[in-house]
């Protein structure tokens, strides 16, 4: 199989930046088509100052090439971290263009080649990104039409296209192929109308199952990652930590360190590193720098955190509203109010944050595991004091992502490292490292007061997230009185609130809300006495969301009864990146261990049009057996700053042993435009595990994750 | 101390002269530039770093590279008989088993060492064998078909 990222195409290496027109002179022949996706930045200065790319015009944000040889390109700031874009992407330029899929070169997150992206995030890429380039394909393959009929003198409408090469309908032996029509020529359009892309029926290579372009590079252990960067001259930096974050260095002895032979001791104020040409040695003359602390007692750790937050939390920002919650209350006649937990979760990808920075003279080239390159690139110039068009950025495979890689810390001291000792510098986080300057997803809270009508309709729903950040927390179930209000709007915390750094953790505060939400709705259906798939349905009006529960519900094989019933099974629905989704799960609980196996998991989504059925179904059983992790496992123990979990011996994430059997069932729904897909799936684990737990064993978990111990003590509550 | 280290590696015989507490994880990445071998928590927890010392899976990230002298190490890179990929490695790419693929060539090599033991290994056996190495992007599932796949193979579809 083909290996179709490529990273410097011999092509384009204009060191000058330059107007569109003066960019296509020097990128030799072909057809180029320009187009944008999502926003640019509108200011003049916004766009010099964040999109200065050596040789690339700054008025659009992608461009896919047709060359000589009829070989297609597409350039885009996008990374491959393992969801699939370097596959699902060339699918859908393929069928655009008539042409195979051996025949797309993915040029991906080098920002010197690709024009700016914002970042790769936020299941975006399919649902933002593939339109956008589906219509370029459309357009070019129109244009190539147009050359194929001056050429062959056969009207447009007599031509038709297979594998790259124009014919006439009639007499196939009149053809002519792509890599004939651009040679010579330097065509250019700038997609501004939107073309006509093709329809599902007329599908040859999106909607098939295709199975990844990177594979064999992977399985043969070539696939280059950060890490993998090892330059002539190269040395690994290895830091000095504080033991805690708010700690201070108050007092540093170098001497022992120095004397580990072969070793570079650099010294910027507190920025402490240990340079070897191995990074083994490097740790060691590390470990020999004595180093003395002042350690913060803030008092705040992961069982005082949540009062904490609480008393430092903002007022809210209502995201949604309706009726009148005091008329609610008085049709109830029933009111359930709930508080629900989840402590900080780490992104732990198996790749650690890893950054080569290589300095020759005022230009600087790096090399990050990082889902935005163009971040780091600007955050690089800024360290060095270099104007951003004197950074290139290359981003090789990505280790693992999942929201964590969009702070670039590692790449900014690989770039301090490499200013200060002259030297081309790899920064590769220990595990260790790797907990501590996570940007973990925040610790929240969620506070629900709903009640019921006598026939089980939900009547009103005031709701109150804090911290988790508002995604995922609109309501979708028919209730006439409703508040929604999330205090702290966004996963990073106003400052005094986190102790260390909070991000984006795949499908950010969806997680935490769908938990909260889920968990809820199953207690007001138990509460009316109510099969908790029926009082959804009955709560329900949006159809689709209908379908899907509907789905899983079949499939599962799902016979209604009141929770609990003993048989362990649990519902939850949720929507995120546009893609609804319903899962139902079936666990066993250990009433004396308090341990739960998760032995089966059906989850039925509908995410409008699917580009790559495969991959789609691999995120979505990605997403279920990553998701087991931070419902019954995953939780960050720390103490005044210190973060205490910092290796996979107590920090536990979902391993073979955990495997339910998974069952996808994806709706078809070709004519709706593609929804997300690297996120969904994930955000109704927390919620269905824990709602199986109720129906196996009565007891209700208000926390994650549901470890054993929790568990237990909740059925000791009774 | 540096000394001078032979062993056979990926079927050529080698030679380094290294710091033999220096862990086998380095030296084939830094010295060598095998960098198939990955680094992923250097205590041995999460599988990233497998190798195979005399057909026996062991983690190089705690592995000192004296451990190594005179015997046959196989990474990752050594899979392969010239360009035809391993069983293992067919399996993966036609199972999707794997998305960021930074585990992979650790998945892979483990799951050398097992078939290689136990050519009929049960789905359960694999299962248990495979316990301790982490992938974080879930691709279990599809790790577990390969491997049985791949043993299928590996007996002449037997």
């Amino acid at each position: 199989m083909k290996e179709n990222l490529k990273f410097e195409p011999p092509e384009l290496t204009a060191d000058l930046r330059i107007s569109r027109r003066e960019f296509v002179k020097t990128t030799g022949s072909g057809i180029f088509l320009f187009f944008t996706i999502g926003e640019l930045p509108f200011l003049q200065q916004e766009v010099e100052g964040r999109r200065a790319s050596p040789g690339l015009p700054s008025d659009f944000n992608a461009f896919l090439k047709i060359g000589e040889g009829g070989r297609v390109s597409c350039y885009t700031g996008k990374i491959e971290m393992g969801q699939g874009p370097i596959t699902s992407l060339a699918q859908e330029l393929a069928d655009e263009l008539d042409v195979s899929l051996d025949a797309v070169d993915m040029v991906m997150g080098d920002t010197d080649l690709c024009p700016w992206d914002m970042g790769t995030f936020g299941s975006m890429t399919t649902r933002l990104f593939g339109p956008a380039l589906r219509t370029a394909g459309a357009q070019a393959r129109q244009v190539l039409l147009e050359l194929a009929s001056e050429n062959l003198k056969i009207p447009v409408s007599n031509l038709t296209i297979e594998n790259g090469v124009v014919f006439d309908k009639t007499s196939s032996q009149h053809r002519v192929s792509y890599g004939q029509l651009t040679q010579g020529k330097k065509i250019e359009r700038h997609l501004t109308q939107p073309a006509v892309t093709k329809k599902p029926s007329e599908f040859k290579v999106m909607g098939k199952p295709t199975l990844r372009s990177d594979a064999r590079a992977k399985v043969t252990g070539s696939a280059k990652y950060a890490g993998d960067i090892q330059l002539p001259g190269m040395v690994f930096a290895k830091l000095l930590r504080p033991p805690a974050h708010g700690a201070k260095l108050l007092d540093v002895d170098l001497s022992e360190a120095k004397k580990v032979q072969g070793v570079q001791i650099i010294q910027q104020g507190d920025f402490i590193a240990a340079l070897h040409k191995y990074p083994d040695v490097a740790e060691i003359a590390l470990s020999k720098i004595k180093a003395k602390f002042d350690k913060p007692q803030s008092g705040i750790n992961d069982s005082t955190i949540f009062d904490h937050l609480l008393k430092v939390a903002p007022e809210g920002r209502i995201v949604a509203q309706g009726g009148n919650l005091q008329e609610g209350e008085r049709a109830a006649a029933a009111i359930v109010g709930e508080t629900y937990f989840d402590g900080y979760k780490s992104h732990a990808p198996i790749e650690p944050h890893t950054a080569v920075v290589k300095i020759e003279g005022n230009k600087a080239t790096v090399w990050a595991s990082t889902q935005t390159p163009f971040g780091a690139k600007d955050e690089v110039a800024k360290e060095l004091g270099f104007p951003p068009e004197n950074v290139r950025v290359i981003t090789p495979f990505v280790g693992g992502g999942f929201g964590g890689k969009s702070r670039n810390l590692q790449v900014v001291e690989a770039a301090r490292c490499a200013k200060l000792s002259g030297k081309p510098v790899q920064v590769a986080w220990s595990r260790r490292e790797e907990f501590f300057f996570d940007s973990f997803r925040p610790a929240a809270i969620v506070k629900i007061r709903s009640g019921m009508t006598s026939g089980g309709k939900i009547a009103f729903w005031d709701y109150h997230v804090y911290f988790a950040g508002e995604r995922g927390s609109q309501l979708f179930y028919d209730v006439p009185h409703h508040s929604t209000v999330a205090h702290n709007s966004s996963w990073v915390g106003d400052p005094g609130s986190h102790p260390f750094a909070t991000g984006p953790w795949r499908a950010p505060g969806n997680n935490t809300n769908t938990f909260a939400r889920e968990c809820h709705i199953d207690t007001m259906a138990a509460k009316s006495g109510i099969d908790p798939v029926g009082f959804r349905l009955r709560n329900l009006t949006d159809a689709k969301m209908k379908r899907v529960l509907q789905a899983a519900a079949d499939k599962f094989g799902w016979k209604p009864a009141k929770a609990p019933s003993g048989r362990g099974y649990g519902v939850a629905c949720g929507i995120d990146a546009g893609t609804y989704v319903a899962a139902i799960a079936e666990v066993d609980v250990d009433r004396i261990t308090g341990q739960v196996k998760t032995k089966r998991v059906v989850c039925a989504q509908d995410m409008g049009l699917v580009i790559n059925p495969e991959g789609a179904t691999i995120q979505m059983e990605g997403c279920i057996t990553m998701g087991l992790g931070y419902s019954l496992r995953e939780d960050i123990r720390f103490k005044d700053g210190e973060i205490l979990d910092v290796n996979f011996d107590t920090y536990e994430i979902p391993r073979f042993s955990w495997l339910p059997k998974i069952e996808t069932v994806i709706l078809d729904s070709k004519d709706d435009p593609s929804q997300g897909g690297g996120e969904p799936a994930i955000v109704v684990m927390g919620a269905v595990v824990g709602n199986a737990v109720y129906d196996a064993v009565g007891a209700r978990l208000h926390q994650m994750p549901m470890s054993p111990e929790r568990i237990k003590e909740a059925l000791n509550r009774g | 101390m540096e000394e001078k280290i032979q062993f056979k590696l990926n079927g050529k015989q080698t030679s380094v002269t290294v710091d033999s507490e220096r862990m086998l994880l380095w030296v084939l990445r830094t010295d060598l530039g095998l960098t198939g071998t990955k680094y992923g928590c250097g205590q041995s927890q999460c599988g990233a770093c497998t190798v195979l010392v005399n057909n026996e899976a062991v983690r190089s990230c705690m592995t000192p590279v004296s451990e190594v002298r005179g015997k046959d190490v196989v990474t990752i890179e050594g899979l392969a008989v010239n360009a035809t990929l391993h069983p293992l490695q067919k399996a993966f790419m036609e199972s999707d088993a794997l998305q960021c693929g930074y585990c992979t060539p650790g998945m892979i090599m483990n799951a050398y060492a097992v078939l290689r033991k136990n050519p009929r290994a049960s789905p359960a056996d694999i299962l248990l064998e495979m316990e301790d190495n982490l992938c974080r992007c879930g691709a279990h599932t599809r790790i577990i078909q390969a491997i049985q796949n791949a043993a299928v193979e590996m007996r002449g579809g037997s």
